[in-house]
C-alpha cells in the first residue's frame, strides 16, 4: 500500500488594524489616500446613522420588517470602495453601505423595507446594473456564475462579487456556485459575511468545518479569511481577489469574519439566544471605532470632524426617511405593470378592474 | 422542406436560432458532445463551439441560476433540463427570481429564458422521468407555459420562446419526441405565443389538450369522425398565459367541450379551462364540461404507466358521457 499527499491547504487570515486601532505591520497604498480615507469612514458612519433610523422608524409603526447592518459597515464599505464601476454586484440584503457607495439612494432602502419595489429600481450608475438585494437565503449567488459567463462571452475586463452570510453557506446553491466558478474560471469574487449568527444558529452549528474560507478549496479556487472588522484589511483582501479575477486569475472567496450586533431583524429578539457578555464583547471590536481610533492616531480624523460628521450623518437619515414617509405608494395597477415586457391580453380584466376600484389599503 | 419528428424540429430551431442571434447559447446537462440525452442539441456544439454550447456541471439548480444571470446581461440563455422530474430544484429559480425579476426592480433587469424538459410518461423510463409539471409552472405569475405537440409548433414556437423578452417554460412531449414526422420549413418565422391554435374545425364538441395528450385527441377525434360527430380540437400550445377567447369561442359552437391532460386532476390546467368556461361560457353549453386527466397518484413506474396515462378509450368515454346528456340533435 501506499499512501500520499495529493493535495495541501492552508486557510490565512488578514488584519491591519488591532481592536485598539494601531497598525500591524505595513499598509497598503491606499491607506495613504487621506481623501479616501475620510470618503471610507463617512460612508460608516452614514450608514450606521441611516441603520439606526430605519430601525426606529420599524418601531415606530412607520416601516416594515427591517435588517439591520449593524457592525458590519465595513464589509460594505470596503466591497463599495474596492469594486470598479463597471463591476457587478449581487448582493444579500445586509451591504447597504455597498450599495450606497454604488449610488443607491437610502431612501430606496426605506422603499424596499416599506413594502415598495420601486425601492429596487437603482436608477444611477453604477447600481443600475447591480443585482437588487436579495432575500431568500444562498439563492442569489449561483447568479452570479451566469453574470460572469456572460462578462466573459462577452470579453469585457469586468467582475462580479456576490456577497452572503454564513448561514447561506449551509445551502446548496452555495455549493452549487463554488463548485463550478473554476470550471469556467470566472471573474467572481464571493464574498462571505460571517457574522456569527443565522438568526438563532451560531456558525458552529451550520458547519462542522473549521472556516467558511476553506469550502473554497473544494471548489478549486482560492480562499482567505479577513477580519471584517477592520476596513482597511478588508479592502486590501477583496482589491486583491477581484484584480485577480479581472486579470484573468479566475473565481476566489473571502471569508470576512464579523459579527451582527443587531437583532437578525426587526422581528427578532437575540437575546432568546445569545448572551448579553457575547455582544458586549463584541461591541469591542466594532468595526467604526476601530478605523477613527486609528485614523485619529494617523492625524487623518479629528474630534471637530467627527462632530460634524455625527450631525451630518443623522441629519441625512431623518431626511431620507422625511423623503421616504412623504412618498406615496405606486398606483394600483403597478402590480401588473412589469409583470411582462407586455402584459398578456388574458390578464388585461384584472388590471383594469385594479384600475377601476382605485386606491385600497394603504393607498386609500 | 425537411419532413422531421418533433425531437428534429427542436434541434432545428436551436440551430436556426443560434445562427440567426449570437446572443443565443444553450446550456444544460450533457448536452455539448453528447447532444443532449434525447439529441435535442446534437451537432450544436460543432457548429457554435464549446463557449455557446454550454455542458454544465451536474447541478440543476446551477443550470435555472445560470440562466438567469445570463439573461439579466443580454445573453438568451436556453437551458436543458434532462427528464421532468429533475426539475424540481429548479422551481425556487423560476419562482423567486425568473419570475419576478423584472417586476421587483420595475423593469430594470429581466429574464429573458428558456428552460427547456421533456415532459410526462410513456418511454418507459426509470422513476421520476416521466412526470407531468404544467400546472406547476402554470401557477406562476410572471412565466409564460408552452406545450408544443407537433413538429412545425415546436419549431415555430420553440423560436418565439427564445425571442421573447420574458421566461418561458418549453415543456415537450416526452413519447412523441420521434411519434410522426411533418414538413417543417426552417423559415425563421416564429408561432405566436399566448394563442391557442385550432387544429380541426368542428360543430359538435370542443376537445381541448396540449402537448403529448394531443395524440390521442387527434385519434380520439378521428374516431368520432367516423361516427358522423365532427370534433373542433384546439392545441393550448401557450398554457400561460392562457387564451380563454379562442376556447370560448369554440364552446359557444359546439355547446360541448371535453379537457383532455396527462397531469393529475385536482387543481390540473383542465380545471382552470373549465372554470373558466363556468364562468364565462355556461350558457352555451348543452352538458358539463368533463377532464380526461391522470389520476392523483404518483407517476406510476415502466409497468403501469399505461394505467395512469389518459388514452383514446379514456378520452371517447367522457366524449360519450358528453353526448348521453345532450344528444346529437
Amino acid at each position: 500500500m501506499t499512501t500520499q499527499t495529493v493535495a495541501r491547504f492552508e486557510v490565512c487570515l488578514t488584519r491591519m488594524l488591532d481592536a485598539e486601532g494601531q497598525a500591524i505591520g505595513a499598509l497598503p497604498d491606499f491607506a495613504g489616500d487621506v481623501e479616501q480615507l475620510r470618503k471610507m469612514y463617512r460612508l460608516m458612519v452614514t450608514t450606521r446613522a441611516f441603520d439606526k433610523k430605519a430601525v426606529a422608524l420599524q418601531r415606530t409603526g412607520q416601516l416594515g420588517t427591517y435588517a439591520a447592518c449593524l457592525g458590519q459597515e465595513a464589509i460594505g464599505t470596503a466591497i463599495g470602495f474596492a469594486l470598479k464601476p463597471e463591476d457587478i454586484f449581487v448582493p444579500a440584503y445586509r451591504e447597504y453601505a455597498a450599495q450606497f457607495a454604488r449610488g443607491v439612494p437610502m431612501k430606496n432602502i426605506l422603499l424596499y423595507w416599506g413594502g415598495d419595489e420601486r425601492g429596487m429600481n437603482y436608477e444611477a450608475e453604477p447600481a443600475r446594473h447591480d443585482f437588487p438585494l436579495s432575500v431568500p437565503i444562498a439563492t442569489h449567488i449561483p447568479h452570479a456564475i451566469g453574470v460572469a459567463y456572460a462578462i466573459k462571452l462577452k470579453r469585457e475586463p469586468r467582475v462580479v462579487l456576490a456577497s452572503c452570510g454564513d448561514g447561506a453557506t449551509s445551502k446548496g446553491d452555495f455549493y452549487e456556485a463554488i463548485s463550478s466558478a473554476k470550471v469556467w474560471n470566472l471573474p467572481i469574487v464571493f464574498v462571505v459575511s460571517n457574522n456569527q449568527w443565522a438568526i438563532s444558529m451560531p456558525r458552529a452549528r451550520q458547519t462542522g468545518a473549521q472556516t467558511i474560507a476553506q469550502k473554497a478549496f473544494a471548489g478549486g479556487m482560492p480562499g482567505e479569511q479577513v477580519d471584517g472588522n477592520d476596513i482597511l484589511a478588508t479592502r486590501f483582501v477583496l482589491e486583491r481577489a477581484i484584480e485577480r479575477a479581472r486579470a484573468g486569475e479566475g473565481p476566489s472567496l473571502v471569508e470576512a469574519i464579523t459579527y451582527r450586533l443587531h437583532d437578525h431583524t426587526t422581528a427578532d429578539d437575540a437575546r432568546r439566544y445569545r448572551s448579553e457578555e457575547e455582544v458586549k464583547a463584541a461591541w469591542e471590536r466594532c468595526p467604526l471605532k476601530r478605523f477613527k481610533a486609528w485614523l485619529e492616531n494617523s492625524s487623518y480624523w479629528s474630534a471637530t470632524d467627527e462632530e460634524a460628521l455625527q450631525a451630518e450623518a443623522t441629519a441625512q437619515a431623518e431626511q431620507t426617511a422625511q423623503e421616504f414617509l412623504a412618498s406615496p405608494p405606486d398606483a394600483p395597477e403597478a402590480i401588473f405593470e412589469h409583470l411582462y415586457a407586455n402584459l398578456p391580453k388574458a390578464l388585461a380584466w384584472q388590471r383594469e378592474e385594479v384600475r377601476a376600484r382605485g386606491p385600497v389599503g394603504e393607498h386609500g | 422542406m425537411a419532413n422531421l419528428a418533433i425531437i428534429e424540429a427542436i434541434n432545428l430551431a436551436l440551430k436556426s436560432e443560434m445562427a440567426r442571434d449570437p446572443n443565443v447559447v444553450v446550456l444544460g446537462e450533457d448536452i455539448g458532445r453528447n447532444g443532449g440525452v434525447f439529441r435535442a442539441t446534437v451537432g450544436l456544439l460543432d457548429e457554435f463551439g464549446g463557449e455557446r454550447v454550454i455542458d454544465t456541471p451536474l447541478a440543476e439548480t446551477l443550470v435555472a441560476a445560470m440562466a438567469i444571470g445570463l439573461s439579466t446581461q443580454g445573453i438568451r440563455p436556453v437551458a436543458e433540463i434532462q427528464f421532468s422530474g429533475f426539475f424540481y430544484p429548479c422551481v425556487d429559480q423560476i419562482v423567486n427570481h425568473a419570475t419576478r425579476m423584472r417586476n421587483r426592480t420595475r423593469g430594470r433587469l429581466s429574464c429573458p429564458l428558456v428552460i427547456r424538459a421533456p415532459n410526462g410518461g410513456g418511454i418507459h423510463a426509470p422513476e421520476h422521468h416521466s412526470e407531468s409539471l404544467e400546472t406547476t409552472f402554470a401557477q406562476m405569475p410572471g412565466l409564460r407555459v408552452v406545450c408544443p405537440s407537433s413538429p412545425a409548433r415546436a419549431y415555430g414556437l420553440l423560436l418565439a420562446a427564445i425571442r421573447d423578452p420574458d421566461p418561458v417554460i418549453f415543456l415537450e412531449p416526452t413519447r412523441c419526441y420521434r411519434l410522426f414526422k411533418q414538413p417543417v420549413d426552417d423559415n425563421g418565422e416564429a408561432l405566436p405565443l399566448d394563442e391557442c391554435f385550432i387544429e380541426r374545425e368542428g360543430t359538435d364538441i370542443t376537445l381541448v389538450s396540449w402537448g403529448a395528450m394531443m395524440h390521442d385527441t387527434r385519434l380520439a377525434a378521428d374516431q368520432l369522425a367516423e361516427e358522423g360527430i365532427n370534433a373542433e380540437v384546439i392545441d393550448v400550445a401557450t398554457l400561460k398565459p392562457l387564451d380563454m377567447d379562442t376556447i370560448l369561442a369554440s364552446v359557444a359552437k359546439t355547446g360541448r367541450c371535453v379537457i383532455i391532460q396527462e397531469a393529475p386532476r385536482a387543481g390540473g390546467w383542465a380545471s382552470e379551462i373549465a372554470a373558466n368556461l363556468a364562468e364565462h361560457g355556461l350558457m352555451s353549453l348543452f352538458a358539463p364540461v368533463m377532464r380526461v386527466s391522470g389520476y392523483d397518484t404518483i407517476m406510476p413506474l415502466a409497468r403501469s404507466e399505461r394505467v395512469y396515462i389518459p388514452d383514446t378509450e379514456r378520452v371517447l368515454k367522457e366524449v360519450r358521457k358528453v353526448f348521453e346528456v345532450a344528444p346529437k340533435s
